[in-house]
């Protein structure tokens, strides 16, 4: 049995749909346990005062702007070796949830910056290559907009979106490439033995869990929706033509 | 609801940008979805 039957439109359709449901209700449970602890179970730090409920919402928005991009690159590759049109269409599904939590990252970081770092802003590596990968996502989706031909589309922003991965990785590392930045370290890191303090930890990791699950969910609606969408224009163009 | 302290307002504006865009988002997704359904399910139901 091959992964790639999966990648033929109707049996991504026939295969995703029983998901829908089960998934929306995890996400219900993970994102609704995650920001209620988080907002209103959860103590102030010593330092940044009730700002720490931030957190529940600002480390996992950034953590799927960047891993977004790079599904969207996965599946671009996937376009550019394989040709399967779900994949192409899978990216364009992410892109708009990728904009919406960079977006997320970028207001919710700008609001506690203001009262802990005196700023709302500042040109510092993480922040700039964040915002670029914004301007990336709006370009991504003014792409596919802009060219009807939805291969030729498929192609030049799976282009785009190989080359906007520089940013992506950027804004994921650029904290350890140049130590001048005003952001402070990564929240969590796998390699290290203990992140943030337990009492903010465990409600954090639902809340990511959470983000992970609406940023799966949403995808495959949208995925699902596009493949309708061109089911739907080439049954128009049809009509069209026997008209 | 927690006392939030000097940062009330920082937290809160936190937390509603956040809610305004992912429910503006679901709700897009959610209302393109039904009305690409919708015209497909009415193009096909001529077509057969």
């Amino acid at each position: 049995m091959s992964i790639w039957k999966y990648a033929n439109p109707s049996e991504f359709m026939r295969i995703s749909r029983p998901a829908l449901v089960p998934l929306t209700v995890l996400t219900v449970i993970c994102l609704g346990t995650g920001l209620i602890w988080g907002f209103f179970f959860t103590p102030d730090d010593y330092k940044q005062g009730s700002t720490v409920k931030i957190i529940y919402i600002h480390v996992p928005s950034a953590l799927m702007a960047i891993n977004a991009w790079l599904m969207m690159l996965v599946t671009s590759l996937i376009w550019f070796i394989r040709r399967h049109h779900v994949s192409a269409l899978a990216a364009r599904a992410a892109a708009p949830i990728g904009a919406a939590m960079t977006l997320i990252a970028l207001f919710t970081g700008a609001i506690w910056g203001q009262p802990m770092w005196g700023t709302y802003w500042e040109w510092d590596p993480r922040l700039t290559s964040f915002m670029i990968l914004f301007v990336f996502y709006l370009g991504y989706m003014a792409l596919w907009e802009a060219i009807e031909d939805p291969d030729k589309a498929a192609d030049l922003t799976a282009i785009l979106c190989m080359v906007g991965s520089v940013f992506a990785l950027l804004s994921r590392y650029a904290v350890l490439f140049w130590s001048q930045g005003l952001h402070q370290g990564a929240s969590l890191s796998l390699d290290k033995e203990e992140n943030v303090s337990d009492v903010f930890y465990q409600p954090l990791l639902f809340s990511i869990a959470g983000f992970v699950l609406l940023f799966v969910l949403l995808v495959l609606i949208r995925t699902r929706t596009e493949i309708r969408a061109r089911r739907l224009s080439a049954l128009m163009q049809r009509e069209m033509a026997d008209a | 609801m927690p006392d939030l302290g000097a940062y009330a307002g920082a937290v809160l504006s936190a937390y509603a940008v956040t809610l305004v865009l992912l429910g503006g988002l679901i709700l897009l997704t959610w209302r393109r979805s039904a009305r690409i359904k919708a015209a497909l399910a009415k193009i096909e139901a001529r077509n057969d």
